[in-house]
């Protein structure tokens, strides 16, 4: 009737072509992506074996101490101060705006012309080199809006309290920079709550802003939240934004004053000292820069830290979202 | 069968054309849909009955796309669509259960209280009062009592779409909207929504779409015929008391359907 059926071995042949390639690409492949984590474990591994000892010593002081002599000696309390200071600050600027941004990008605007408009220009934004922000942040938040505000209350340009570079006009650049990233997490996370939920509330009569407010937002909160303390970290990390618009050479004041004469509060009208500013200025600016070395370690160790334990809270609040959201 | 009484209409709709952006989706729909009683939409796919059923408290208005009603549509003689019409009201008054059930992710008392807070019911035992009732008639009350404070994505899929309805229930609507409540659902859970339907005719009115037909025979008084040609415009071939239209329907296409022999 039918010809024999030709069965063909399953057994691999031995160094075939087609396995000896396989092999070969699979190997490229993978020590291409080994390479990249030896790449960072020696980089991490160099800051923190050189900068440990520095940060460590006499009971880790260099973390609350002030530089001293020059910048040769002493710690870096103030720029941890400032960076926490300016991070903070530019968070209240950035997260009610990003917010508000996209849940009226998702929820209004849908696909209408205006939220093409505005889209396109987020997008924009995200891509402008981070030193035009800071370029920017001085003509626009210190000379304009700043001797504005000195002109209004009175103050003379020789004598600004708002005309001035300040941690004010630092986090208001450093809140455009991350404005962006905030807004495309926080769209990202409306547009995963589920329609038939906002469908849910509108048909038992509920408006769209209650829609929003007691459907959407408490749902999409995980999401907002991640997304923001990833772009808070980034924005910690940035530099070019605040060298022209807040941030100090060297500073012993914290941008600090009295409420009521007793209550510590950020004063916004200070400058400050900043990890990355004062790493790039340990690195460049001191009078002798290999007596520097270890404090530069040791500096951008702190700031390493600080921006992955950012990072690390992301995860850990989403992890613990995800498990409440089971339940 | 029921006694034949002349109810007046909970709905009515004269010459309804739905469009979504320029197409038709449904075209010259006159129908009524009588009070306390259960409306059956039937007809295979793409004939337009969700989008009928959702033009009826307007909520294909939020789904972001651009669609346009022509013709009327009254609720107990009020137009739904005339310019001062608060939608808010209308989709208290007209509720609707999803074809897949959408519990909020809360307890599942807030669900049933998500309702009434919205119209500024506050007072703790006021809202364990009306949880209580909705859970009650939408015969949930015994299965869930003791957990009240648990997530409501806890719940099978049948309880939580019983917990929807108890949810539409609990803002007290004149009629009840159900784009194919039981499509997700097992047959045991789809015999107990059907159960509870029967029920909430003594109440309120019920206008269902439904692509089993077994069940349109079971829990409806009226049947809305819809069907659709070649022209992808959805139309209603035949309406009238359930048991005439599937005993003797007057049009050929129904029969067909009815018998069978389409979609």
């Amino acid at each position: 009737m039918s010809e024999a059926v030709k069965y063909v071995p399953i057994s691999k042949e031995d160094l075939s072509y087609k396995s000896v390639r396989e092999t070969f690409l699979e190997g490229l492949l993978s020590g291409l992506s080994w390479l990249l984590v030896a790449f960072i474990v020696a980089f991490l591994g160099i800051i923190v074996v050189r900068g440990f000892p520095t940060v460590s010593a006499n009971g880790f002081e260099f973390l609350y101490t002030s530089p001293a002599k020059g910048l040769d000696e002493g710690g870096v309390g103030p720029a941890i101060f400032g960076t926490v200071a300016l991070v903070l600050l530019m968070t209240l600027f950035a997260l009610p705006i990003g917010v508000l941004t996209s849940v009226y990008l998702v929820e209004y605007a849908g696909g209408r012309q205006s939220s093409r408009i505005i889209r396109a220009a987020v997008n924009n934004l995200a891509g402008v080199p981070s030193i035009v922000f800071g370029l920017f942040g001085v003509a626009f938040f210190v000379l304009f809006l700043g001797r504005g505000l000195d002109g209004l209350l009175g103050y003379s340009t020789s004598d600004p309290l708002f005309g001035k570079p300040a941690i004010l006009w630092a986090a208001a650049t450093m809140a455009l920079l991350v404005l962006p990233i905030v807004i495309v997490n926080t769209e990202e996370a409306l547009l995963a709550v589920p329609v038939s939920l906002r469908q849910g509330s509108q048909a038992l009569g509920g408006t769209q802003w209650q829609t929003i407010s007691r459907v959407v937002l408490p749902q999409a909160v995980p999401g907002i939240l991640t997304g923001s303390i990833l772009s808070i970290s980034r924005g910690a990390g940035e530099v070019a934004p605040i060298l022209f618009t807040g941030a100090a050479f060297l500073l012993q004041d914290l941008p600090t004053t009295q409420v009521f004469g007793v209550v510590p509060f950020i004063d916004p009208t200070k400058q400050f000292m900043e990890l990355g500013y004062h790493i790039f200025i340990l690195a460049t600016q001191s009078s002798d820069v290999e007596k520097t070395r270890p404090a530069q370690y040791a500096a951008t160790l702190v700031l390493l830290v600080i921006t992955f334990s950012l990072n690390f809270a992301a995860i850990i609040l989403r992890a613990q979202f995800r498990k409440r959201a089971i339940r | 069968m029921r006694t034949e009484q002349k109810n007046r209409n909970a709905v009515n709709t004269q010459k309804v054309s739905f469009f979504y952006g320029p197409k038709r989706a449904i075209e010259d729909i006159s129908a009524e849909m009588p009070e306390r009683q259960v409306t059956a939409i039937i007809g295979p796919s793409g004939c337009g009955k969700s989008t009928f059923l959702k033009a009826l408290n307007r909520i294909s208005e939020t789904s972001g796309s651009s669609v346009r009603v022509e013709g009327k549509i009254f609720l107990f003689g009020e137009d739904i669509y005339a310019k001062d019409v608060d939608v808010t009201i209308l989709r208290k008054r007209v509720g609707m259960v999803f074809q897949r059930p959408n519990p909020f992710p809360m307890t599942i008392f807030d669900n049933i209280a998500y309702g009434p807070r919205l119209f500024g019911a506050k007072g703790k035992a006021d809202l364990e009062v009306i949880v209580e009732r909705a859970l009650r008639q939408s015969a949930l009350w015994d299965e869930v009592k003791d957990r009240l404070r648990s997530s409501a994505l806890g719940l099978s899929g049948g309880q939580q779409q019983r917990m929807c309805i108890a949810r539409s229930l609990a803002v007290e609507p004149e009629v009840l909207l159900m784009d194919e409540p039981c499509s997700a659902l097992d047959p045991i859970a789809t015999l107990k929504i059907e159960e509870l339907i029967l029920e909430l005719r003594k109440n309120l009115t019920v206008i269902i779409v439904t692509h089993n037909l077994q069940q349109a025979g079971r829990v409806s008084d009226y049947t809305l015929f819809f069907t659709t040609d070649e022209s992808r415009i959805g139309n209603l071939v035949e309406s009238g008391p359930t048991r005439e239209i599937f005993s003797s329907p007057k049009d050929k296409r129904t029969e067909d359907y009815i018998t069978g022999r389409f979609g």
